[in-house]
């Protein structure tokens, strides 16, 4: 037996004896070489596997999130998602493979992560996060990562996670740069506080014109999922009132201070936000390019029951539709 | 009285590929009209049609936010680093 898991091993039988473990001696295995940092061990397990996270995009940033949240132990990971998973996603997408070329993504990433730790419960739904229910999709998680692809939803993300009271780990990448914070609500800057109001109508910039390095997004992705563990075990000094920058170009780190914002319209002295509202505004998107026919292709092996259940029109007449960020800049109309 | 302006990424462009620039003025306002001068079209991406900073992007004088400061007003000087920091929300 590995040296490690004997000791973790011992200690866990003299702990079990207190019944105050609930770790089995496969969990012991899995996690030993986290359980054996101070900042962690057997009780910060525990509170990963008593922890939930609903992380908001199965995308580039999500991927990653999710992958090393349910390999840590985190005991339920929701994640939502409206795409299905297309070709031009697999160059930064790690949760889906070749193989689930037109399946949802939400069904991807649980399979995928159910894969890597089966001990987490993962909650697929397919769909937008919409301000409408925004609360009630919130409800019961500990913390929501934002992993979204679009201007629109980080605001209706942030303004359910304030108005909710949850901790929202912000990250957002285009090219080879990104940026990082975490938001406290009521008692850290969030996102609104730092930029004020979303774009204009007629200023979001088309998605087509942008591109993303997979490997930064893996980079802020894991520093998402980083931040999310700290905040679930609570160690450490957490990214607030600091928005951290990424220039992949250069490989470099900068950090700027930020501040709550007193007239800020959802978490400011006289907020004027009471609810998550949808902001009008034209979500970017890019339209999926690829023919189905190129996609039925590239599959290895597909069963008849998925290609048949693929074929089939979009779910709920929702437009399947590929997000790819926002990279350019608007200009004044 | 040259004061260092970080350009972010989808506005080097504009600057010749240049991550930062040298500009010249006593206020915010001053060097984005000076950066504007030497970078013709780049203002109007940071400032909307009344000159007022856009709200979705963020100036730094050194570290400090300028909306709470004196906004465009805020007075800079040599060897200050202004930074020009929009959201990104690409994922």
């Amino acid at each position: 037996m590995d040296r490690v898991v004997w000791i973790l091993s011992s200690h866990a039988s003299r702990l079990a004896n207190d019944k105050a473990m609930s770790l089995s001696k496969e969990h012991i295995q899995r996690y030993s070489r986290q359980l054996l940092l101070p900042e962690i061990g057997v009780k910060g397990q525990e509170k990963l596997q008593r922890s939930s996270v609903l992380i908001v995009g199965a995308g580039g940033l999500g991927s990653p999130a999710a992958l090393y949240l349910a390999a840590a132990g985190v005991g339920k990971l929701g994640i939502i998602d409206r795409e299905i998973v297309a070709l031009s996603n697999l160059h930064r997408q790690i949760l889906h493979g070749t193989s689930d070329l037109g399946r949802p993504k939400s069904d991807s990433a649980r399979d995928r992560l159910a894969h890597v730790n089966p001990e987490v419960g993962v909650v697929a739904i397919q769909g937008s996060f919409q301000a409408e229910d925004a609360l009630t999709t919130l409800r019961g998680y500990d913390l929501v990562l934002d992993g979204s692809d679009n201007i629109v939803t980080r605001y209706v993300v942030n303004d359910a996670c304030v108005l909710s009271d949850i901790p929202l780990v912000y990250g957002g990448v285009v090219g080879f740069r990104g940026q990082v914070m975490v938001i406290r609500p009521r008692q850290s800057a969030c996102f609104r506080c730092v930029f004020p109001e979303p774009p204009q109508d007629g200023e979001i910039p088309s998605c087509q014109e942008a591109g993303v390095i997979g490997s930064a997004v893996g980079i802020v992705g894991s520093l998402m999922a980083h931040e999310a563990l700290k905040a679930l075990l609570g160690i450490g000094e957490e990214l607030v009132n600091r928005l951290l920058m990424f220039d992949g170009v250069m490989s470099r780190w900068r950090e700027v201070p930020v501040r709550r914002d007193p007239a800020c319209a959802v978490c400011g002295e006289t907020p004027t936000i009471q609810r998550p509202a949808s902001l009008e505004r034209p979500v970017c998107v890019e339209v999926q390019q690829e023919p189905f026919d190129s996609v039925l292709r590239l599959r290895s092996g597909p069963s008849p029951e998925r290609k048949s259940r693929d074929s089939a029109s979009p779910r709920s007449g929702r437009i399947q539709s590929e997000g790819e960020g926002e990279g350019t800049w608007p200009r004044n109309r | 009285m040259a004061v260092t302006v970080r350009i972010p990424t989808p506005l080097q462009r504009l600057t010749n590929g240049q991550a930062e620039v040298q500009c010249d003025g006593k206020t915010v306002s001053e060097l984005l009209m000076d950066l504007e001068k030497h970078y013709p079209g780049i203002k109007e991406r940071i400032c909307d049609e009344q000159g007022k900073l856009r709200r979705f992007v963020n100036v730094f004088v050194n570290e400090e936010d300028i909306r709470f400061m004196q906004g465009d007003q805020t007075a800079v000087k040599s060897g200050d680093e202004v930074s020009i920091i929009p959201a990104i929300a690409g994922g």
